[in-house]
């Protein structure tokens, strides 16, 4: 318990050691500290920051949604409007070409009438010329009657 | 108890003398084996149970620490790292708190106080008889395992600490400043000596009072684990009654023992921060 040289010895050691630990102790681990410190600092900006992003990317996707649904609505209108149209023009088209069909049927009928009427004609003329001739050639002479003949097939 | 024929008295001077290193009186230098050579040894002589532990304890703390630091990383930290951190942390946070000027010394030097102390203290912890016993063996006279109960050892801290306040009550506010500050305060001029003497009180009052309150709190301490030991050797009635006393007092030193090299660390951060500050 006397006070003694020890006194000395142990201040040098302290500031030995204060002085190893200024230097090769202290400032290494503030160092990584502060760093942690600004990297969790950091992570957490970045974590907000992708929040806001997510935030805003969702109301962006929402809009898109939205946009294409008005769009493909708009489509299908469409599509239907055209649909009904073509169908219109499709009965027209078909209404046009039924008449023109039965005009013609009916013009090719009309047609034949007249052709069969006139072979009709000719072909009753000849029967009846036939017929007259059987009857006359007994008693007139053909030449004789040709005038006759002819104002009948005339009348006929 | 260290040999059967020691008695009470003498068991407690053995626990209390330091193992000391000096100029013996046949004019040689070597270990006093007893209390008076140790005291006629004079002032140039070194207690080897104190600088030694010390020192050693010293070194822990600095190894530890600066094989944290090497490999500090600001990634997850782990095991013996988170421990460090967390020591730096507290002392960092400390020193934020009652430091306000700027001096990169203070940081280290409040953690070097604190853990170096602390180990120091802790030291009282260890049973009372197991190093001095080793120490027996070994062939040495004594051995003082908790440094901070010799008053060299405070005394050299708070002295060292001490003349740092010194050095940058200088620096910071010159000599002329410092001076003025022991001598115009708190009467003005006219009231020199009463200043001189107040602020001379003043000053003297720390390094004292941090040295004297570490020593006395630990020696006090190792008093009562020595007390207390020395019930183990009045059958086996008290020996049990001393071996629960003795870790009921360890439980509640363990507190002092904190307590103690937090009080050094933290005087000695304000000591210096009234050093710094150039406005009185």
């Amino acid at each position: 318990m006397n006070i003694n040289a020890t006194l000395i010895g142990q201040s040098i050691t302290f500031f030995v050691f204060v002085w190893f630990c200024m230097k090769y102790v202290w400032p290494p681990i503030m160092h990584a500290l502060n760093e942690r410190k600004k990297q969790i600092a950091d992570g957490l900006a970045a974590g907000e920051r992708g929040k806001h992003e997510l935030e805003l990317a969702s109301k962006h996707a929402a809009a898109n949604l939205q946009d294409a649904k008005q769009k493909a609505a708009e489509i299908i209108a469409q599509a239907e409007k055209r649909a009904v149209q073509l169908i219109e023009e499709a009965k027209n088209a078909a209404k046009i070409e039924g008449d023109r069909l039965i005009a013609s049927a009916q013009a090719s009928v009309a047609q034949e009438t007249v052709r069969a009427r006139e072979a009709l004609r000719s072909q009753v003329a000849e029967l009846a010329v036939a017929g007259a001739e059987k009857i006359l050639r007994r008693e007139i002479d053909a030449k004789a009657h040709a005038d006759l003949l002819n104002a009948i097939q005339d009348e006929l | 108890m260290l040999t059967e024929a020691l008695t009470s008295s003498e068991y407690i001077k053995h626990h209390l003398q330091n193992l000391t290193f000096g100029h013996l009186p046949d004019g040689s230098w070597g270990l006093a084996h007893t209390a008076e050579q140790a005291k006629e040894m004079g002032f140039w002589a070194i207690n080897v149970d104190t600088l030694g532990m010390s020192i050693f304890l010293g070194l822990i703390f600095l190894f530890l620490f600066r094989s944290v630091a090497k490999k500090a990383t600001n990634g997850v930290p782990t095991g013996v790292q988170n421990f460090v951190e967390w020591v730096v942390e507290f002392i960092d946070t400390s020193v934020r708190g009652s430091f306000s000027g700027k001096n990169d010394i203070v940081a280290p030097l409040a953690l070097t106080i604190f853990v170096w102390i602390l180990l120091m203290n802790l030291m009282d912890l260890l049973p009372v008889d197991w190093v001095p016993r080793l120490a027996h063996q070994l062939g040495l006279p004594f051995f003082r395992v908790v440094s901070s109960t010799d008053p060299n050892a405070t005394f050299g801290i708070a002295l060292s600490v001490f003349f740092l306040v010194l050095y940058y009550s200088v620096k910071m506010k010159g000599v002329g400043g410092f001076v003025g500050e022991l001598t115009l305060h708190p009467f003005g001029k006219y009231g020199l000596p009463a200043n001189l003497f107040l602020e001379g009180v003043n000053l003297i009052a720390k390094p004292v009072s941090l040295a004297l309150r570490l020593f006395g709190n630990m020696y006090a301490g190792e008093m009562i684990f020595i007390l207390i030991a020395l019930m183990f050797g009045g059958g086996i009635g008290l020996a049990a009654f001393g071996g629960v006393l003795q870790w009921g007092w360890a439980v509640f030193h363990i507190l002092i023992v904190l307590l103690q090299a937090f009080i050094f660390m933290t005087l000695t951060i304000v000591y210096l921060d009234m050093a710094h500050q150039t406005s009185h």
